[in-house]
């Protein structure tokens, strides 16, 4: 858990049975605690993915075990593989059917860069399309590596003005 | 079943303009265009050459005549031996050649393949469009001037474009290709590396 209960200032011995907090605070705590990732499996990296997913390495305790394939029900796109000029306006057109807040994950050397194909047909980083939060390095990178980013994501989630965005949307 | 080696000399003979391929391991045989649909017709019906294991093109480079050559790799699935065809294609950079999906239904993808990597045309073939690149992409990637970097073009959707800037770009080589060393040689010397190193994006390439 990234956003450690004691923002959520409750102690029951002084305040009763209320909680004291910030909009920000609550707000953020429940998204960072129940990502729901798009699984874009691409290519190699997807199997590392899947591993990240199961049971050995159990993303769920990370609160992010909700793979949804519908873009309407997710909220952090992972894109896991190479992504070809072909696939990427598909890609885009995905990201752009989440709903907001949403967060993209870079998942390994193709993701971030194009890694080792410098070719015709890959895009040369998918952060030519859709915004990168958090970059993996690798190839393909270690599930550990992906839990990693996936607490970084939540830390940064943690630092959202969530309740402000909310009231101006 | 005749020995392959039998049935070959059968088909040459049936087919004075077939000629022997040089070949290092599997017999080959070089076919006019205009015969190669009768010739892996009795292939495949008479010398038992029943499986098309791979359909694939050699480009010679620009100016070179004939410029393209279909192969078609064949393999019999009761003799268990390979024949290898090749056919030189006319018509330089729009070349053309016969269709076999009427003799086996998998050429298929592969026509399209060819079609989509070399520009070849297969006349006869049901549904000609590209198949790994996208439709409307103006090249052809594995055509002799095609730099493996690519050529900056637009992405296959118009919508994308306009909301996100990108296209398609010559990827970035520094220094690249990256390609192994063959041989035997340590692991580390051995792994995929930029050939050139002496330069990158930031660092032009001495002339
Ligand atoms: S980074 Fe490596 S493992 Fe991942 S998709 Fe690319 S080639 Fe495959």
């Amino acid at each position: 858990m990234v956003s450690s209960n004691s923002e959520l200032a409750y102690n029951t011995k002084i305040e009763g049975d209320v909680v004291v907090t910030r909009a920000d605070a609550v707000i953020n705590w429940i998204r960072s605690n129940s990502v729901w990732p798009m699984p874009m499996g691409l290519a190699c990296c997807a199997i590392e993915l899947m591993a990240t997913a199961s049971s050995r390495f159990d993303i769920a305790r990370f609160g992010a075990e909700v793979f949804r394939f519908s873009p309407r029900q997710a909220d952090c796109m992972i894109v896991a593989g190479t992504v070809t000029y072909k696939m990427a306006p598909h890609l885009r057109r995905i990201y752009d059917q989440m709903a907001e807040p949403k967060w993209v994950i870079a998942m390994g050397a193709c993701a971030s860069s194009g890694g080792m194909y410098r070719s015709y047909a890959t895009l040369q980083g998918v952060d030519r399309i859709v915004p990168v939060d958090v970059y993996i390095s690798g190839c393909p990178p270690r599930p550990e590596a992906l839990l990693d980013a996936l607490i970084k994501l939540q830390a940064k989630m943690g630092t959202d003005r969530s309740a402000k965005r909310l009231m101006t949307a | 079943m005749s020995a392959p080696a039998d049935s070959l000399l059968a088909l040459k003979q049936a087919h004075p303009l077939v000629t022997d391929r040089p070949s290092l391991d599997h017999p080959a045989l070089d076919v006019p265009a205009d015969q190669v649909v009768t010739v892996l017709q009795s292939l495949r019906d008479q010398a038992g050459f029943d499986f098309l294991v791979d359909l694939t093109a050699i480009d010679q480079g620009e100016g070179a005549s004939p410029r393209f050559t279909v192969v078609y790799h064949l393999f019999s699935t009761t003799h268990l031996s390979y024949v290898r065809v090749a056919t030189a294609c006319p018509g330089g950079d729009d070349a053309t050649a016969p269709s076999v999906t009427g003799l086996w239904p998998g050429a298929n993808w592969h026509e399209r393949e060819a079609f989509d990597m070399f520009g070849i045309r297969f006349t006869g073939h049901p549904d000609l469009r590209r198949i790994l690149m996208w439709e409307g992409y103006p090249h052809h990637p594995l055509r002799k001037e095609f730099p493996l970097a690519g050529i900056e073009t637009t992405l296959p959707d118009l919508e994308v474009v306009a909301e996100t800037g990108t296209k398609v770009i010559a990827a970035p080589m520094a220094g690249g290709p990256f390609v192994a060393s063959p041989g035997e040689i340590n692991l580390t010397d051995a792994e995929p590396r930029a050939k050139d190193e002496s330069w990158n994006e930031r660092n032009e390439k001495p002339e």
